[in-house]
């Protein structure tokens, strides 16, 4: 019991932490490597209230896919990031202010809830016990029968991305020179040799 | 045993932090587009906890959504991104005005 406290207080500690970090690092490359870090943590914190796919989702698609594009793009662009940090210190308080009244607002809803007396037998699709099948098993059951079109939309989402993604960053350069396949392949001898019977002693 | 208070409070400092970002970084779109993973975060913290919390799995379901669209959005704020620093070659916001949104 104890171990599991003091796992639940170091994530919660550490994904707080290198939020924090996130947003006033001055170097974007390190705001990335925060970012990995809390992401890491929020997975253990995942793993500990027993939600051990997601964990892993986030793993694999925050930290090797998200995380890794972010790094790339914030090492490709050539940018100035020093100018970009000036006016961190004249939004500091009003930022500040509007954060720990927000975090009131959330706290105050924290300390007063209930569970519905119905909520029950409301369950959409009651977590299995762990004998008959654990998570990811209990998700698949769920995602692949109950959730299928849900499931399809998301992989059509993700396609979309995709294709967005490479319609905007995808330039032609008309500066450069490049392979035309259709042109070597019709270039025959007779076009582009020319064969010339040069006389002894009289040159061209 | 943790409570899902404690998660709650957690996915609610991560929140304000995100939020807290997006002032600080009033600039730099690459680390407002982090905030917003912050923020994204903070919400799939919350729904796992009340998944676990009440025996629901259709709070994990909806998390893997929410990270598909996390993803996504990514994918597409980072391509604008390249597209707008090769047009007008900076990131910072206050440049984003040519239609005088």
């Amino acid at each position: 019991m104890t171990v599991t406290l003091f796992a639940f207080y170091l994530f919660a500690f550490t994904a707080i932490l290198s939020g924090f970090f996130v947003v006033i690092a001055r170097n974007p490359v390190h705001s990335v490597l925060w970012l990995i870090l809390t992401f890491f943590s929020a997975a253990g914190l995942f793993v500990l209230m027993g939600a051990e796919y997601v964990a892993m989702l986030l793993a694999i698609v925050y930290v090797g896919a998200v995380a890794v594009l972010f790094l790339f793009v914030v090492m490709m662009l050539d940018v100035d990031f020093v100018e970009l940090k000036s006016g961190m210190q004249k939004y500091f308080l009003i930022g500040a202010a509007i954060g720990i009244v927000l975090l009131m607002e959330i706290g105050m809803i924290i300390g007063h809830w209930n569970v519905a007396p119905e909520a029950g037998s409301l369950l959409q699709s009651p977590t299995p016990s762990l004998d008959d099948a654990h998570n990811t098993l209990a998700l698949g059951q769920i995602i692949y029968t109950q959730y299928i079109y849900l499931f399809q939309i998301a992989g059509l989402i993700l396609l979309t991305a995709m294709i967005g993604a490479i319609v905007l960053t995808l330039r032609h350069r008309t500066d450069v020179k490049r392979q035309n396949v259709v042109d070597q392949m019709q270039r025959d001898p007779a076009k582009s040799l020319d064969m010339i019977n040069v006389k002894p002693g009289q040159g061209l | 045993m943790i409570s899902v208070e404690h998660y709650l409070a957690v996915a609610a400092v991560l929140f304000v932090i995100g939020i807290f970002g997006i002032f600080l970084n009033r600039k730099n779109v690459i680390v407002i587009l982090m905030s917003i993973e912050l923020m994204l975060l903070a919400v799939n913290i919350n729904f796992v906890a009340f998944s676990t919390h009440l025996g629901d799995l259709t709070g994990q379901v909806f998390t893997l959504f929410v990270l598909t669209v996390a993803a996504a959005e990514a994918a597409i704020g980072l391509a604008i991104l390249v597209c707008f620093f090769r047009v007008r070659g900076t990131i910072a916001v206050e440049d984003i005005n040519v239609m005088k949104g």
